[in-house]
């Protein structure tokens, strides 16, 4: 996980990560979000590889790498919108972070 | 819309090149991708407090910032390019998505300035949630003022390396070490060979050796020398590994240098070369930054790297000669313009023949052991693809249809430069005649929805369809 460092911005922005509220500094992406929440992952892929390890019906767990776009590993639920990069979206107040759990299902509406 | 300058990207090249063709009286345009100007060296830069633990490199940042800002050039910032048709005659159409729609713009010049991205790490375990790269800790810093909670340890090379191991210990949080993967013998190689780089690059190397001076002055151990790196742990990183030693951790951050970023480039079938030197592709273009397309220009760490101070000049040459090709100003007065702006560059790219071979990635890094994940995205390993090229999968883009290696949401973003070395490799043949994928459009995913909002009005559409896709 990470911390705000000892003499950072006050932390003013209240979003939800995986239905528990964490308050990030103006500036954060949702990612960043993710990481001050503490999870220590964020998606799971699409692929059944996980299983072998354990984990039943899911792929393999992965948490933010790049930061800046490039590796797709933090797609996440954001406000009801699967697959979307969280660290290329600014945290924004209330925001609702979750998991992405494999593929996102066809919107049915 | 049409437009003279488009420029991706709002780094130093594209900063700069932006100001100054506005300047030059060219109708300018920057878009990016990011909500806030800088690119990723100075991400955050506008709103970094004085004392910034980022350091001095870090703030004259802001000066690039103020003239984009300043300029009479269009900056859409939160703008996704996801294909380009280039013209007969020059420059092209932009498709660009942001805020759930979609819309096209042309453009009679093109810049693109999109910069560099981290050479991927495939050690063992690197998927393992907790093992991240040396920039994302560093750009955690930069736009939210984090740091590392317990233990972190940085492995790899290059100047990043030591700048993040550097800034984090100056925020409050000491890496436990830095595992340096630089072999001795580059050391030899690199000071034998390139004396008089060291000499002209004198002022680069000075900051490289206050780097180190910094970080044990500081009392984080710097181990050399380190070999098989691999990740430790089940469900998230729990420790690393090399040759001799194993050390517990919560966080471990990556880095062997930084490569351009192709994925535009190449997807437009611009001419690259192999840079044995960088040990990576990157589009071949000439002293303005021009390309084997009409009117398509690269500037910046995108065309070569060479930094920041580099960039921002590089970006400042190709806005030149887009205002000469454009008639703003003759050719004549472009060559006097540049003049200045070519010595400072010469500066810039003193000491980089000295880094590139002292930083040279090991052969391990671009083709990693078989039981390595090389496709992240699609879980890949790299003795699949060595089978798939006894199986007669010669090249990259054959590779796609065998493995589906480079198929998944990052479209061969991360594996691309693996994938290569290890049919090279596998093979017996120089990277140069393997060649690399070829990405296709759109850029980046995007839904049919943002698709379907076609030059709908941005205002009307909830801005939750934003960057997501199918």
């Amino acid at each position: 996980m990470f911390r705000p460092r000892p003499d950072s911005r006050h932390a003013t922005i209240c979003v939800e990560v995986e239905g528990r509220l964490v308050r990030v500094p103006a500036g954060a992406s949702a990612a960043a979000a993710v990481l001050i929440a503490g999870l220590s992952s964020i998606r799971e892929t699409p692929l059944p590889t996980g299983q072998a390890r354990g984990l039943k019906g899911h792929g393999a767990e992965r948490g933010p790498y790049c930061m800046m776009g490039i590796c797709f590993d933090c797609l996440a639920e954001i406000d009801g919108v699967p697959n979307r990069q969280s660290c290329m979206i600014a945290a924004r107040p209330g925001m609702r972070i979750r998991r992405q759990r494999g593929a996102r299902a066809v919107a049915m509406k | 819309m049409t437009v003279d300058l488009a420029i991706i990207g709002a780094g130093p090249a594209g900063m700069a090149a932006a100001a100054l063709a506005a300047e030059l009286g060219l109708d300018t345009l920057v878009v990016d991708e990011a909500d806030t100007p800088g690119g990723q060296i100075y991400r955050g830069v506008e709103h970094a407090p004085e004392a910034s633990a980022l350091g001095a490199d870090y703030l004259p940042g802001r000066r690039l910032v103020t003239q984009l800002r300043e300029s009479t050039a269009r900056y859409r910032p939160g703008t996704t390019v996801w294909h380009i048709d280039p013209g007969a005659s020059g420059g092209g159409i932009l498709s660009l998505a942001a805020a759930g729609y979609s819309e096209t713009v042309a453009a009679r010049q093109i810049l693109i300035a999109t910069g560099a991205i981290e050479r991927p790490v495939p050690i063992p375990g690197w998927t393992l949630p907790g093992v991240m790269t040396a920039g994302a800790a560093q750009l955690l810093l930069k736009t939210a003022d984090l740091v590392p909670e317990g233990q972190a340890v940085l492995a790899g090379q290059g100047p990043l390396l030591y700048l993040t191991a550097l800034q984090l210990t100056r925020a409050g949080a000491p890496p436990l070490a830095v595992l340096e993967t630089t072999p001795a013998a580059n050391y030899h190689a690199a000071t034998a060979r390139y004396v008089g780089e060291l000499w002209r690059g004198r002022r680069d190397l000075g900051k490289g050796l206050a780097l180190l001076f910094g970080l044990v002055r500081a009392g984080v151990a710097v181990r050399r020398g380190v070999r098989r790196l691999r990740v430790l742990g089940r469900h998230r990183v729990e420790g690393v590994a090399w040759e001799g030693g194993e050390i517990a951790v919560d966080h471990l951050f990556l880095h062997e240098g930084v490569i351009p970023n192709t994925q535009i480039s190449l997807a437009l079938q611009i001419a690259h070369r192999w840079d044995e030197a960088q040990r990576c592709w990157r589009p071949a273009v000439d002293e303005w930054g021009r390309t084997s397309l009409p009117g398509i220009a690269i500037a910046g760490d995108g065309a070569e790297i060479a930094g920041a101070g580099a960039a921002a000049l590089s970006g400042r040459l190709a806005a030149l000669d887009a205002a000469a090709a454009l008639g703003r100003i003759d050719e004549e007065d472009r060559d006097r313009r540049a003049r200045p702006i070519r010595s400072g560059l010469a500066r810039e790219r003193a000491i980089r023949p000295f880094l590139d071979a002292l930083y040279r990635p090991a052969d391990s890094v671009l083709s990693p052991a078989d039981a390595v994940i090389a496709c992240r995205c699609e879980e890949v390993s790299t003795g699949q693809i060595r089978r798939a090229v006894q199986l007669g999968a010669s090249g990259p883009n054959q590779m796609k249809a065998f493995l589906r290696c480079g198929m998944g949401p990052c479209q061969g973003r991360v594996c691309g430069p693996i994938v290569g070395a290890v049919i090279a490799a596998a093979r017996g043949v120089a990277i140069a005649e393997i060649g690399t994928f070829r990405p296709r459009a759109p850029y980046k995913p995007i839904t049919v929805g943002t698709l379907a909002g076609v030059e709908r009005d941005p205002h009307q559409i909830a801005d939750n369809e934003q960057d997501s896709f199918a």
